[in-house]
């Protein structure tokens, strides 16, 4: 019965052979090929080869399993025991182990590494002291519990002569690991609710200097900037006014709205609480500015806010990550159609100063255009307005 | 055949089902009304699906990988959808939403559920079939019309649906905003009525079978942790489902007849919409009411299964068998309100995402408990490496990796800038990409005798146990990585962002090990076809197991037992019981022909029992004495 299988098994490493002739064959054919063809066109030596090589390892894998039933046929003949696939599986479970868990530090400080710089604004310090809480709880989690099981694996691996230990239940124990998981989240949670009351806190505290208002605004694929004018206040918006060079919607009939500017970066002043006002005019998209961990989705018809200060210059942050062409950005994190992975803008963390001279060159939404294609006079720009500070939009 | 349906203990068995049984092809392999053959039609119906799946999530990888290069192949292949050899990156989307759609519901739902519900449900419990096999049968055949339908999306002009396997609106409401929200998303939206339909006629058939059919002595407390989960799973569709589909009859009307349910404010490309009133976070709140419970739907027969599968071959009673059943039940109740932590930033009232928050880490203190239980049953056991066993244990491995990753995506402040990222890729993937999946496969080598009465392979099971376990570690691990970096999920190409580019090598990598993974899998496709038909034969318990199912015949016979139904007298996890001659002792087997390995534990609620035992430990006392 053995031998007939191994005089089966000759035949299919003889068909080896010859694949692996073919194979080689293939692989010359294949580079001498790919000197000459420029042209873009299937390249079906490619695909060939790739497919072959494919059937090789199918074929590898069919031989080696031929030989180890041979193998253990013949072994069983011998009287002996045959491959003790328990043993086999409980040392890969250990290797498994070893080697997973290398893999897992090496990845860790890496790749790890890769991972954003330092929080740029007030409240993200707060968020990621709670991310490295987190991060360390678990972390201790997943090594022992990850350890305990491929040890287990391996230490209880399958023996004739032993019988497994009848055990159905354990009250105490279990009611140890129910309360400890139970306590541990209880801080996080607790540690997490008041770090995110805080983050999502909108209302100005009174006595502090108000928050600046801008305005973004999504729409597949960019986004608009709107910055308020000398008076600090940006203008009402109303949808239905969307027409021509009016693409915002602004209502004109607000004075407010006369002195609004555009603006192609956002430019931030540091130590400053920025309101963004976020809006979106087609579909869903995302305000997402990872370095300064402010996400906000931008919802038609819902309008919503972040709040944040942002506290290191753009300047600042070059030194640190030792890269003098980085910039801060925001980028849509909402599935939003075709160019979604390309609706970027640039944002920059000036000095007050810097702020000043920036924003006084920025040119408001009404153009003289605009201002035709609308019939408004132009004495209105000139009128006294009134400045309340009202929050806006909510 | 009404022979063998006399015996039923009282339950009401409708006869009907049985009548038109000339075996033709048609009634046999086709419009079968057997549990068993239903079973293994979705099992074929949903690894297929899950092969197709597979194969557009390598389509995806490759753009992913070599954004700047063109593979004139694809053109070949998919013409249109590849121009130049490169993907559209609208058809990208498409394949992600696809994709993702497939192996959520087609797969995962419907695959496992489907398949282990209907296999097990009247096999474990001792029931001749499911409570209305008609109903049953209809299931499958609405779950075939809408993968048929879901499909199909690939075969017009402007390709399938594209927003995403979430959907959310605008965006799949207004067929101008992309390629994919045109007739693609139609389909999708029939195609998942149809799926509903499906899922609420077979969570309806598990629910009654469960609690109607069980058969004499099979009390709750008897039934083993595979059919508590798929129980407890058919509720939590049957109560959520219909939520999804409410959802979906909305976003049909904003779509086709000019309603505002979802929709406000809206300008297209400079175009005023008409559309005032509505709220896009209005079908969040719909989809996720359904969306989170789905994933414990996803997960909680995966843990049945693993349960089952490791006390099996451990040769030990599962650890904590009645927290194992309180965890599933918490994570039933929990898992209705948790749902906002997947809107933490949509807008959603902040105060409401910190309630969320609250509700959201509770949820993972069950799951730390099935956890622990799980390595408390390996703990002293006697650990038979069968490929199902390995995938149990895979799926515990994956559970707790991707579980822990959810305490800081629950965790509303730390979401903020986590929301939307790869590290909830990972976090997803980790823990229903991969434990559900391997759940799933254990119960499939597992079960496979008791399905095809033939074995499958144990060496090609390890070989695609291993390639499969490392591959998905080697794939989901390092995204955890990018999304701390802010890598965003959804992305055709990394290419427009310097801070990006720097992931690219790493995009290779995860291409190349899931190329690795998914060629693992044909040897499982080789394993399972073959072993249908040329595997070994099956003994009638290959696995020295308890439950009721490795008493029925090898055969499979329509009404599962020859003669009467089995009467159970204890619970299935006797396993390695000191004092037994053998290291198991079916559930089917007297307590009073086991007097030597009883335990007073075994007469909780039955004092007379225990008074046996004890004049029956006496007497062996007094014997030994007189030794
Ligand atoms: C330990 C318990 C778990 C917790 C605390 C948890 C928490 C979360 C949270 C907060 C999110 C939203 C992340 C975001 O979008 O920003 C999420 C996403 C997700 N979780 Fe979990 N999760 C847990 C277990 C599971 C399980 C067991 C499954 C499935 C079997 C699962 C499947 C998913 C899926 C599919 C998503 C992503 C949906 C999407 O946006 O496409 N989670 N999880
Ligand atoms: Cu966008
Ligand atoms: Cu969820």
């Amino acid at each position: 019965m053995a031998f007939k299988q191994i005089i089966h098994s000759k035949k299919v490493l003889a068909f080896l052979a010859v694949f692996m002739l073919l194979g080689t064959n293939m692989l010359m054919a294949q580079t001498t090929a790919t000197a000459d063809a420029a042209k873009p066109g299937v390249d079906w030596l490619g695909v060939g080869y790739y497919v072959l090589l494919f059937f090789l390892l199918a074929i590898s894998v069919a031989v080696i399993g031929k030989i180890l039933k041979v193998y253990d046929l013949s072994q069983q003949i011998q009287g002996k025991k045959g491959i003790h696939w328990n043993n086999i599986m409980g040392v890969i479970c250990l290797v498994f182990l070893v080697v997973g868990m290398a893999g897992a530090y090496w990845d860790i400080t890496v790749q790890g590494s890769m991972s954003l710089p330092e929080a740029a604004s007030k409240h993200g310090v707060k968020i990621d002291d709670m991310f490295l809480t987190t991060t360390i709880i678990t972390m201790i989690v997943f090594v022992i519990t990850q350890i305990l099981l491929f040890v287990f694996l391996f230490k209880y691996r399958h023996s004739d002569k032993r019988r497994a230990y009848f055990l159905p239940h354990n009250n105490t124990i279990e009611k140890v690991w129910t309360i400890i998981p139970a306590i541990v989240l209880t801080v996080l949670v607790i540690f997490g609710f008041f770090t995110w009351q805080e983050v999502e806190n909108s209302t100005d505290v009174k006595g502090q200097p108000a928050s600046i208002n801008i305005d973004i605004t999504g729409h597949q694929f960019a986004w608009e900037l709107r910055y308020a004018g000398p008076d600090g206040v940006l203008g009402k918006k109303d949808f239905r006014l969307t027409a021509g060079a009016n693409k915002l919607g602004i209502d004109y009939k607000d004075k407010n709205s006369m002195d609004d500017l555009q603006a192609d970066t956002l430019v931030l002043p540091v130590n400053k609480t920025i309101r963004l006002n976020i809006f979106a005019q087609d579909v869903i998209h995302s305000v997402y500015m990872p370095h300064f961990r402010v996400q906000q989705n931008a919802v038609p018809g819902l309008p919503t806010f972040f709040k944040f200060t942002p506290t290191i210059t753009t300047e600042e942050m070059r030194r640190k990550v030792e890269d003098p062409k980085f910039e801060y950005l925001l980028y849509c994190n909402k599935i939003c159609g075709s160019s979604h992975y390309n609706m970027q803008k640039v944002v920059r963390v000036v000095t007050e100063g810097e702020y000043n001279q920036w924003i006084a060159k920025q040119k408001p939404y009404l153009t003289p255009a605009l201002r035709t294609e609308l019939k408004l006079a132009s004495a209105d720009q000139n009128k006294s307005i009134t400045n309340n500070r009202l929050a806006l939009n909510n | 055949m009404s022979t063998l349906s006399v015996q039923d203990h009282g339950v009401a068995h409708h006869e009907e089902g049985h009548e038109h049984h000339h075996d033709t092809f048609l009634t046999k392999y086709v419009f079968s009304q057997d549990h068993k053959m239903i079973a293994k039609q979705f099992l074929i119906t949903g690894i297929t699906m899950a092969v197709i799946a597979m194969l557009l999530s390598i389509l995806f990888r490759i753009q992913l990988a070599y954004p700047d290069k063109a593979f004139p192949l694809l053109e070949t292949l998919l013409g249109r959808f590849a121009p130049e050899g490169r993907l559209d990156p609208e058809f990208y989307l498409s394949l992600v939403t696809i994709h993702g759609t497939i192996m959520v519901f087609f797969v995962l739902t419907a695959g496992l559920s489907g398949t282990f519900s209907n296999l097990l449900i009247p096999l474990q419990v001792g029931a001749r079939d499911m409570a209305s096999p008609f109903i049953n049968m209809l299931s499958y055949w609405f779950f075939l019309t809408a993968c048929i339908i879901m499909l199909s999306s690939f075969f017009i002009q402007k390709g399938p649906a594209g927003p995403g396997w979430t959907i959310y609106p605008p965006l799949s409401a207004l067929p101008t905003a992309m390629k994919g929200s045109g007739l693609g998303m139609t389909l999708w939206l029939v195609s998942m009525v149809c799926f509903v339909a499906s899922s609420l006629m077979g969570g309806i058939n598990y629910v009654t079978t469960v609690l109607n059919m069980r058969t004499k002595g099979m009390d709750l407390w008897k039934m083993p942790l595979t059919i508590w989960a798929f129980f407890l799973t058919a509720i939590l569709g049957v109560l959520s489902f219909p939520v999804l589909v409410a959802g979906v009859v909305l976003l049909i009307f904003d779509r086709s007849f000019g309603t505002s349910f979802y929709l406000s404010d809206i300008v297209v490309n400079g175009q005023v919409m008409p559309f005032e009133g509505g709220s896009p976070i209005l079908f969040q709140h719909l989809f996720w009411f359904l969306g989170h419970p789905e994933v414990y739907i996803v997960i909680m027969p995966a843990m049945g299964i693993s349960s089952e599968v490791m006390s099996v071959n451990s040769r030990k009673p599962i650890f904590g068998y009645h927290a194992m059943v309180y965890s599933l039940i918490g994570i039933t109740v929990l898992s209705f309100i948790v749902w906002g932590h997947h809107m933490f930033i949509t807008g959603m009232n902040p105060f409401l995402g910190g309630v969320f928050m609250i509700t959201t880490l509770i949820i993972a203190v069950p799951s730390a408990v099935k956890t622990f239980n799980w390595l408390a049953t390996l703990w002293r056991g006697n650990i038979r490496f069968t490929p199902a066993m390995l995938f149990a244990i895979g799926m515990v491995s994956f559970f707790i990796s991707g579980g822990l990753t959810g305490i800081f995506l629950g965790n509303a402040a730390l979401d903020i800038n986590l929301h939307d990222t790869y590290f909830v890729v990972a976090h997803f993937h980790l823990v229903m990409g991969s434990a559900a999946i391997f759940g799933m496969l254990a119960g499939v080598y597992h079960w496979f005798p008791k399905m095809f009465g033939r074995m499958m392979d144990e060496k090609l099971g390890y070989l695609h146990f291993w390639l499969t376990f490392i591959g998905a570690y080697l794939v989901f691990f390092p995204m955890h990585f990018m999304g701390l970096d802010g890598v965003p999920r959804r992305y055709y190409a990394f290419t427009e962002f310097a801070s990006m580019q720097r992931w690219l090598s790493v995009n290779m990598f995860i291409t190349w090990a899931a190329i690795m993974s998914a060629c693992a899998q044909v040897a499982f496709l080789y394993n399972f076809i073959h072993s249908i038909f040329w595997g070994k034969e099956a003994t009638q318990n290959p696995w020295q197991a308890n439950t009721l199912e490795w008493t029925a015949p090898v055969e499979r016979i329509h009404g599962n037992w020859p003669g009467e139904l089995p009467t159970v007298y204890r619970w299935p996890y006797d396993y390695s019981k000191p004092g037994a001659e053998e290291d198991f002792i079916s559930q089917i087997t007297p307590l009073s022909e086991t007097m030597s390995s009883n335990l007073p534990h075994d007469f909780e609620d039955n004092p007379a029992g225990l008074e046996a035992l004890n004049t029956w430990t006496n007497t062996q006392k007094a014997n030994e004495e007189v030794k």
